[in-house]
């Protein structure tokens, strides 16, 4: 038996799921033993989150509800892990007000 | 027949010359599917290694730009479309030009500017990896080839195998380009300013990179000649290596520390911490070298070097822009930029700027063994203005619960005000002659300028003189003395800079190994 996991999540950054943010999410989705997928719709199509090719093409625009889903080891804590980093609008504006 | 240039690396190199300006190479077909697969993985893999490299030196926004690059180019759902047409009969070119264009015009198609945009990237990308391809068909320079063309890229010099010996022969180039210090680093014998040959060069060249000349078609007695040159010059080095690892002391027992000078968190990568007493000087104009650095980037390359130190000390100077070195957004256009507003003036001019670095100064320094120093410091009153910043902002990093610490806060000697009046400066916690500056100051002669080169002299009275004050001003008031210019590192320049007192040079790291022999040669 496999664990499994699913969650959304709505996009706030202003920019959404862009170029940086996508490195960081498909760089922690990498960390994971689990197999993780997204969607900009419940229905899908979803894609590999490991994938930035694939998570930049899905194109999500800030006000998107991203859907996250994740099979296998950790696959909890992988969807918890990605729902927290977008909740965490991926650290980006703890990043700028750094280069203030 | 030798041509004369400017040495911009010393040693010496034989070898066939290989031209850098040639016209690009269109790519040459593989004979077999297999073939172009391995070419476009190989292609990929040279792209992402060069953008590797340049990270290195990014700032942190060049660097998230290179860093979603790199991730792209990893992916393979990237490469997979064009790998599947390569299987089908397509060459490498083409399938990943075509797998690539498919991905750009879904980013064109997006209804979000942010995304479309995004389609320069993946051309970015695409034509990375189709250069990459190409010169994979190019002639490659064949091992201990000395490279010859008007200048040469940094990527050239970090992708050539430099183990088989070979050189850099510029028709332009400075001695102060990246790859002059890149190739002093790595010992690679490099001349500029030979202009162009006139004869077409072909078969082997000797080149005198000790000297500065590069000699074409030689004949028997040049070569002789050469040979004899060469095998002194190598005599000489192996004999400053057995001085290498050894504390630098006189021939009268007089123990000296010589640290080492670095314009980049990389240049300590080659250097046993062994063989030196520390940093005597980090630059960080690099960090400020195409925009200006946030706190992170700069943090992360202060507490490279420092955790590379361990407990022997690391002296960063906070950024000396301005004068030759212009920042955009920072520094500001001048008719005399030497004489303007540049090193601590500039930084107290802009203190938003200036705080950001102490903050990742003050973050960093507990890591190692941190001083700090400020450049061309003319008054008092400025190094109170830029340590009272130190403190303000070391308030309010504790008052946020951030670790740091406070380091020893010094100056460069440089500007002549503080080397004739040092008594206004009793407080600092160090003094370091920049004596590059200090001589075209007190002798009023730019050092970038050939034509009054020889009045910029560390050796003329009125510099030694100077040196000596200061050196002689630090004993009395405990305040330790070191000196971290060119002459530091040059043996004609030691004996006449312990004789002034001083006892702890700073030099270039190839310049260890000689500097030390020299020491050794000194009988104070």
């Amino acid at each position: 038996m496999s664990a499994s996991a699913e969650a959304t999540v709505l996009i706030t950054h202003k920019v959404g799921l862009h170029a940086r943010p996508s490195v960081k999410f498909t760089k922690l989705a990498k960390s994971f033993a689990a197999d993780v997928e997204v969607a900009v719709a419940a229905n899908g199509p979803w894609v590999d989150a490991k994938s930035i090719v694939k998570v930049m093409a899905a194109k999500a625009p800030k006000g998107t509800v991203l859907h996250i889903r994740a099979r296998g080891d950790g696959a909890q804590e992988a969807v918890g892990a990605l729902v927290d980093l977008v909740q965490r609008d991926f650290d980006e504006d703890r990043d700028h007000a750094r280069s203030a | 027949m030798r041509i004369d240039g400017v040495p911009a690396s010393p040693g010496y190199a034989e070898g066939p010359l290989f031209e850098l300006d040639r016209p690009p190479v269109a790519y040459r077909r593989k004979a077999s599917p297999a073939g172009e697969e391995a070419a476009l993985k190989a292609a990929i893999g040279k792209a992402v290694r060069r953008l590797t490299s340049l990270t290195d030196a990014a700032d942190a926004d060049a660097a998230g730009i290179l860093e979603f690059h790199i991730a792209m180019l990893q992916d393979d759902a990237l490469s997979g479309p064009a790998i599947a047409a390569i299987g089908s009969g397509e060459p490498a070119d083409a399938a990943w030009r075509q797998a690539l264009d498919a991905e750009i015009a879904g980013y064109e198609a997006s209804d979000q500017d942010y995304f479309r945009a995004r389609a320069a990237d993946l051309r970015d990308i695409r034509d990375q990896v189709l250069r990459a391809l190409s010169e994979d068909s190019e002639d490659a320079a064949p091992p201990g080839a000395i490279l010859y063309g008007t200048d040469i890229p940094p990527t050239r010099f970090l992708e050539t195998d430099w183990s088989k010996g070979g050189g850099i022969a510029l028709k332009a180039g400075s001695t102060a380009s990246h790859v002059a210090m890149l190739a002093r680093s790595r010992g690679v014998p490099m001349v500029v300013g030979l202009g162009d040959l006139a004869d077409k060069p072909a078969g082997v060249a000797l080149l005198d990179a000790e000297h500065g000349g590069i000699v074409l078609s030689p004949s028997p007695a040049e070569i002789e000649a050469f040979h004899q040159s060469s095998s002194s010059f190598a005599v000489q080095q192996g004999k400053a290596q057995t001085f290498l690892i050894q504390p630098a002391v006189t021939k009268a027992g007089t123990p000296v520390r010589v640290r080492v000078n670095i314009a980049y968190p990389s240049d300590v990568d080659g250097i046993d911490i062994a063989t030196c007493d520390g940093v005597g000087l980090m630059r960080t104009e690099f960090l400020f070298g195409k925009a200006l650095p946030d706190e992170e980037t700069q943090y992360h390359a202060y507490r490279r070097v420092l955790e590379w130190a361990g407990e022997k000390p690391v002296t960063i100077r906070t950024v000396d822009a301005g004068g030759d070195k212009p920042v955009p957004g920072f520094t500001v256009e001048e008719t005399n930029p030497f004489l303007g507003l540049r090193g601590i003036r500039l930084s107290l001019a802009r203190r938003d700027i200036f705080r950001v670095q102490i903050r990742a100064l003050l973050r960093a320094a507990i890591h190692g063994n941190l001083k700090v120093m400020f450049p061309m410091i003319a008054t008092a009153e400025e190094y109170s203005q830029a340590a009272a910043l130190f403190a303000e902002e070391q308030a309010a990093l504790a008052a946020r619960g951030v670790a740091h610490r406070l380091p020893p806060l010094g100056i460069m000697v440089e500007v002549p005000s503080v080397a004739i009046a040092p008594e206004a400066f009793a407080n600092v916690a160090f003094f370091s002659i920049g004596s590059n500056d200090l001589t075209q100051y007190v002798m009023a002669a730019a050092r970038d300028n050939g034509a009054v080169a020889p009045l910029n002299s560390v050796h003329h009275p009125a510099v030694l003189r100077l040196i000596a004050s200061v050196a002689a001003f630090g004993r009395e008031k405990g305040i330790p003395v070191s000196l971290c210019g060119d002459a530091g590192g040059d043996p004609a320049a030691i004996p006449a800079l312990l004789e002034a007192g001083l006892r702890d040079l700073s030099v270039a790291p190839p310049q260890l190994a000689t500097a030390k022999a020299a020491i050794a040669d000194v009988s104070v």
